[in-house]
């Protein structure tokens, strides 16, 4: 039974209601080509979702991840666009580089420093937003510019599925092996869980928040290199707010904010959940603009069911008052 | 009042406590409030000295226009983080505001009604944000990025692709006009405000309350005070000025469009951090949040008369925010190796 009482089964049984009820209404949701279309477009999403998964585990935040994604995207772009010989691999490799350098300014100035990350991340977001205007100019990447490869790598297909799903397939694999098999993966539980006791017991603190946010940075920038090629077009604003997406998927699936509890699965489904949701909208004809209703609506209905949820609390064993009215629920 | 240091006669205790830290001429230098202050002139001073047409009193309350706003939500957003909690949903409130406005004055609800129609909103989506922080116990930033998803999108849902224009006279003189035919009214409302704002926090019992619990909410309570009153509270005072920003906004650009005052939860919270509120809670004053809104809005309109796109300055808010928070942090690892 506690199977069925978990957070993520109960997530994963609305996400197929969810489909299931959208495809009555409209059935071609339901068919292979929307379902691949629904995948191919939760990828980004559910890639970002995990590296901030670890974050949020450490009781951090990253707010710079969109900005990040801008950053790196308009890099790859300008390059591809300044040099079309170059191999992809490299750009790729490249935007990695790149993001995770600035996801390690993040680290090193929470980690080393012990400053509140969202405060870090906030100006870290600034910085890297303005950064996109003055290397672009304020001008736009568009997709005659790039070269041909560069833009559709990420939809071309390799045994039926996109590039993409291959790519969030195997960031899932790796970040779930973090998680449950590493040494790095259980001491971030740990310092999210209690961060003194965890530098009691030798945990090196800094040196895992480093990693942690480097890592959200080396995702952001790959996604980076992803999103413009996918949309085919680079400009300042890319990704504008996406920050809050991200962590309003790790919210949705059960990630607690205040720290130590997250699993990989609730943080993908989170990320589908919400992809599924603002795929559904255009399908069954409800105007685009619920979409953000939506998504605050059940951003606060999971919130406040994963609070209930977690309610178990300390046992109370002596009766704090003598009272007629607390008796009947220490009976209980 | 007058004699700070006055104790019981019969005092048997072998320590005098004083009711606070005594003056030194160092610690006053060294507080955040009087760095703010220098870096405020110094600004003042290069603008004036390097930007022409910078010291223009016309040109220079003007530049009040662009902060204005911003900075009456940032005065209850340094009470909201002084207490450990945080409204992202601050623009989306304003949004909701906004287009509620737009709607009221669209059904042919009378002008003077509309700023009490901006005020409700505010309050009422402040009311809710409240609610699910205090009753369900959940953190703050999560309702609230939650929330600012609800109410904008409640807002565009409204608006659809389009924009309500031609508000009242009395909105735009609200939103542009002048006091004495040189002040701007957002910046002597602001002022005012920011009086009202600096009085509660430094000088009621509420006030120490607010930080009493931005130190130690579990202690607080404990001590009696009620801090989830005072958290909801502050939730639907936030709100409120999210309002009342709102109709000040509205009136002084004349519509209201989808994207409106889009990002600027970040910006009001840059200003607060700035200020030297603690994001940690329980420390900041109004002033520090106060000189700091005009520091900004200094080199801003120094940035803005340079002819400098607006985008470059968010990369100077950004690492003028990390800097202001890495150097105490840096000074004081390098007194404690000494």
């Amino acid at each position: 039974m506690t199977f069925m009482k978990r957070r993520e089964t109960l997530l994963a049984i609305s996400i197929v209601v969810l489909i299931v009820l959208v495809g009555l209404r409209a059935p071609v949701f339901l068919s292979m080509d929307s379902m691949a279309n629904l995948l191919t477009d939760s990828t980004l999403l559910i890639m970002l979702v995990l590296t901030q998964m670890f974050v949020i585990v450490t009781r951090g935040i990253d707010l710079s991840v969109a900005s990040t994604l801008a950053l790196t995207g308009m890099l790859c772009a300008l390059t591809a666009a300044q040099y079309p010989e170059l191999p992809l691999a490299l750009i790729m490799l490249g935007a990695l580089v790149v993001g995770l350098g600035l996801g390690l300014l993040n680290g090193a100035l929470i980690g080393y420093l012990g400053l509140p990350p969202i405060v870090v991340t906030l100006g870290t977001m600034s910085v890297y937003r303005g950064m996109v205007f003055v290397l672009s100019g304020g001008a736009w990447v568009s997709s005659r510019q790039m070269p041909v490869a560069f833009v559709s790598f990420p939809l071309e297909r390799w045994l039926g599925l996109t590039h993409l799903v291959w790519l969030a397939a195997g960031a899932i694999v790796l970040i779930w092996y973090l998680a449950q098999y590493t040494c790095f993966g259980r001491d971030l539980y740990a310092i999210g869980n209690e961060p003194v006791s965890a530098r009691y017991v030798g945990i090196p603190g800094p040196r895992r928040l480093l990693l942690a946010y480097g890592l959200s940075g080396a995702m952001a920038g790959l996604c980076g290199y992803l999103w413009v090629a996918r949309y085919a077009v680079a400009y300042t604003e890319i990704a504008y707010g996406f920050e809050f997406t991200v962590i309003a998927a790790c919210v949705i699936g059960g990630i607690s904010i205040a720290g130590g509890a997250g699993t990989v699965t609730g943080a993908v489904l989170g990320a589908l959940f919400l992809s599924v949701i603002n795929n559904a909208l255009p399908v069954i004809q409800v105007s685009p603009f619920w979409q953000s209703a939506l998504t605050g609506v059940v951003i606060l209905t999971a919130v406040t069911l994963n609070a209930r949820s977690g309610q178990r609390g300390g046992r109370q064993i002596l009766p704090l008052h003598l009272s007629p009215s607390n008796a009947p629920r220490s009976a209980a | 009042m007058s004699t700070p240091f006055m104790l019981p006669r019969t005092s048997t205790s072998r320590y005098h406590i004083a009711e606070r830290a005594p003056f030194t001429l160092r610690g006053w230098l060294a507080r955040w409030e009087t760095l703010l202050f220098a870096l405020l002139l110094v600004v003042f001073v290069a603008n004036s000295v390097f930007v022409p047409n910078f010291f223009d009193l016309y040109n220079l309350a003007d530049s009040t226009f662009n902060f204005s706003e911003k900075a009456i939500i940032a005065l209850p957003m340094a009470l909201l983080i002084i207490c450990r909690e945080i409204d992202i949903s601050v623009s989306g409130i304003l949004a909701l505001s906004s287009v509620a406005m737009g709607l009221a004055m669209h059904y042919g609800v009378p002008e003077q009604a509309l700023l009490p129609v901006a005020l409700a909103t505010g309050a009422a989506c402040g009311l809710l944000n409240g609610v699910l922080v205090t009753r369900f116990a959940l953190p703050a930033i999560v309702v609230t990025i939650g929330t600012v998803s609800l109410y904008r999108g409640l807002a565009s849902v409204v608006l659809g692709d389009q924009a309500f224009t031609g508000y009242p006279q009395t909105m735009i003189d609200w939103g542009q006009g002048y006091v004495f035919e040189l002040i701007p009214r957002s910046f002597v409302l602001l002022l005012a405000l920011a009086a009202v704002f600096a009085l509660v926090l430094h000088g009621t019992s509420w006030g120490r309350r607010m930080y009493a619990i931005g130190n130690n909410p579990v202690a607080a309570r404990f001590s009696g005070v009620a801090v989830d009153r005072y958290r909801l509270v502050l939730f639907v005072l936030t709100g409120l000025m999210a309002g009342l920003a709102a109709y000040l906004l509205t009136g002084r650009i004349g519509s209201t469009r989808p994207n409106i005052a889009l990002g600027w939860e970040l910006e009001v919270i840059t200003m607060v951090i700035l200020g030297g509120v603690s994001i940690a809670g329980g420390a900041g004053t109004i002033g520090g949040v106060l000189l700091a809104v005009l520091t900004l809005g200094m080199v801003t309109y120094g940035m803005a008369l340079l002819n400098i796109p607006g985008i470059i300055m968010t990369i100077l808010v950004g690492a003028l925010l990390l800097v202001t928070i890495a150097v105490p942090v840096l000074l004081r690892a390098k007194r404690r190796q000494r």
